[in-house]
């Protein structure tokens, strides 16, 4: 009775609201757009445009529907790799992998979209000296037996947990802030209120909190591998302002100076418009942007418990270890 | 009329509908902020005050684990939150209750940085945050990043096993209720053991006793741990410092000696 008396009145404010609004995107009670529900950003374009295409930035339907096949063509093959070897070192076979297989329905050639080539600026001099000098001691000290291949193929260090990379550790998955397509678990839940904005991303059950009251960001020497984030509306898009990250987040090579702004937009019902500017001057040459599309999605979200059910850890580790024990055993032979 | 306009006259509505009832409860507490639906407006940032998480018993106060702590890693003493002071487990459970108790300072799954369940996770001594959306309620912990949505009237089924739980909410008047189940066997209750079965059912209440105290009731039940259903009761309390923003606790990485330091180079066999 209570609840039917509700629905009543909710649905006489809503169309109340919709109508002034003259669109059909779903407004909270405060009168902007609301985000909430479960939203997938899974897609197969690619994050940089390839250097081939230019300054081509949309493909055509049938080119589209070209790259899509050519993917899958490619995704199809991995089925053909057979052997324990192969099994092993690409850790995870084709039943995990879940991209998708569409790119975003705008076509567009890549994810980044400023500058016009769809590829992040360089970084800069210092920059790109800090990394250099990092990867240069990881590659010396595997050297020496006792080190694991990591997902980018390379053998990395590993003395210890903290050697390994931050998704190896369940620590840090870099589809968060920013929010971008990744290997699996693509879906997001967003729950709005006037001033407080959660997200909760599937992906190792990482969170959003996007204060939305007019408050400042955190002092400076606090600092979190989601960051601080403030909300605003301009608008009907919500603008979302990041800093304080950890320097170990490493977005794409941004430092602990990362200043990320990114922008929410319900173009229609099932649709967010998600676009975000990596402004970091002290790792980039110039800001650069990319965008997103959020589609509707049915849900549920699963609890990925990454860190409670991290095998794999000690699994890498044992693995350094029997290999260190076994050089020093041919060292004695 | 203004939106907020419909949100009075939703709330307004509420309270002379829920008074018009019979039978019902308790009437609707006009004093009470609400929600555009005219719900009690849960959102923000609360903890509870107490010593639960150390255990849910009454409790004297014990040395820690860590000497070299001192007063820091004493355990402090506790009233109690057991409704009749008494977790009735069945016989068959009272010794694994004891080994818990005796390996606490390593299995307990706090110290790996592990999902806490619920509902330890609404009392350990960290806040954790509200956000009340209309047909689902997240609640995010500062803890481990853990996170539990509450989806309201669904019949949805719980797809599988979790630490935190599948739960499922609905309104009694002005109390939110939250029904949870699907858990798996891996959580305890508190830092003495205090343990459940897979099977565990747990449901919660949650009843604004003012716009910044909750009254919070947690019902549990386990066929296979304890003989009767038992019941803690606390009050939860709002954050209502002008800048209470729910901070990210990631403590992943401060576990990772406890759970992977036998394996570091210079390490047992391969010293």
């Amino acid at each position: 009775m209570i609840a039917r008396w509700k629905s009543v009145l909710i649905v006489l404010a809503a169309t109340a609201v919709s109508a002034a609004a003259q669109n059909k995107v779903p407004r909270g009670a405060d009168g902007h757009p609301d985000l909430s529900g479960i939203w997938t950003n899974a897609s197969i374009t690619p994050f940089e445009r390839p250097r081939e295409l230019g300054s081509k930035e949309i493909y055509s339907e049938q080119e589209a529907a070209a790259y899509e096949r050519g993917h899958q063509r490619d995704v199809d093959k991995r089925d053909d790799i057979k052997g324990t070897n192969a099994d092993v070192t690409l850790a995870y076979n084709n039943a995990w992998w879940d991209p998708g297989t569409k790119l975003f329905k705008t076509r567009r050639t890549s994810v980044v979209i400023d500058p016009v080539d769809g590829r992040i600026p360089p970084l800069t001099e210092e920059r790109r000296r800090q990394l250099q000098v990092i990867a240069d001691a990881r590659r010396k000290r595997c050297e020496q037996p006792g080190c694991g291949l990591e997902n980018n193929g390379q053998l990395g260090p590993a003395d210890g947990p903290e050697d390994r990379p931050l998704m190896e550790r369940c620590l840090w998955f870099n589809n968060v802030a920013p929010m971008i397509s990744t290997a699996y678990n693509n879906n997001y839940e967003i729950v709005q209120t006037p001033d407080f904005i959660g997200i909760d991303v599937e992906m190792v059950h990482q969170m959003r909190r996007i204060t939305v009251d007019g408050s400042p960001h955190i002092a400076g020497n606090a600092r979190f591998w989601a960051g601080d984030s403030r909300g605003r509306w301009e608008g009907d898009t919500l603008v979302i302002d990041t800093t304080n990250f950890r320097a170990e987040t490493a977005f794409r090579g941004a430092d602990e100076n990362l200043h990320l702004i990114e922008r929410l937009t319900r173009i229609d019902p099932g649709t967010i418009r998600y676009q975000f500017t990596v402004d970091d001057p002290t790792a980039f040459t110039k800001p650069w942007t990319g965008e997103v599309i959020f589609v509707k999605s049915e849900g549920p979200l699963y609890e990925y418990a990454c860190h409670e059910g991290n095998e794999g850890m000690s699994g890498i580790l044992a693995g350094a270890r029997a290999e260190e024990k076994r050089a020093m055993a041919r060292s004695r032979e | 009329m203004t939106n907020r306009g419909y949100a009075r006259m939703s709330a307004l509505s509420v309270v002379l509908v829920c008074s018009a009832l019979a039978g019902w409860a308790q009437p609707a507490d006009p004093a009470l902020k609400r929600t555009a639906d005219g719900n009690p407006d849960l959102n923000g940032v609360w903890q509870a005050m107490n010593m639960a998480n150390w255990d849910l018993l009454a409790h004297g106060s014990a040395a820690g684990a860590v000497s070299s702590l001192g007063a820091i890693g004493a355990v402090p003493p506790g009233e109690g939150v057991v409704e009749g002071g008494v977790i009735p487990y069945l016989p068959a459970a009272v010794a694994k209750k004891k080994e818990n108790f005796a390996r606490r300072w390593t299995d307990d799954p706090e110290i790996k940085c592990y999902m806490p369940g619920v509902p330890r996770a609404n009392y350990m001594p960290y806040p954790f945050q509200i956000v009340q959306g209309a047909n689902t309620v997240l609640f995010t912990y500062s803890y481990a990043g853990a996170v539990r949505t509450v989806r309201m009237n669904t019949k949805e089924k719980p797809p599988v096993d979790s630490w935190m739980g599948w739960s499922v909410g609905h309104w009694e008047g002005d109390t939110l209720v939250v029904d949870v189940t699907s858990f798996n066997d891996q959580t305890w209750f508190d830092r003495v053991g205090d343990f459940h079965s897979d099977k565990l059912h747990v449901v919660e209440r949650y009843t604004p006793r003012s716009n910044d105290v909750i009254d919070y009731e947690a019902t549990m039940q386990d066929p296979e741990v304890f003989s009767r259903p038992w019941k803690i009761i606390m009050p939860l309390y709002r954050h209502v410092e002008k800048n209470a923003h729910l901070l990210e606790f990631q403590c992943i990485e401060y576990s990772e000696d406890v759970l992977y330091g036998h394996l570091r180079h210079g390490k047992g066999e391969t010293k």
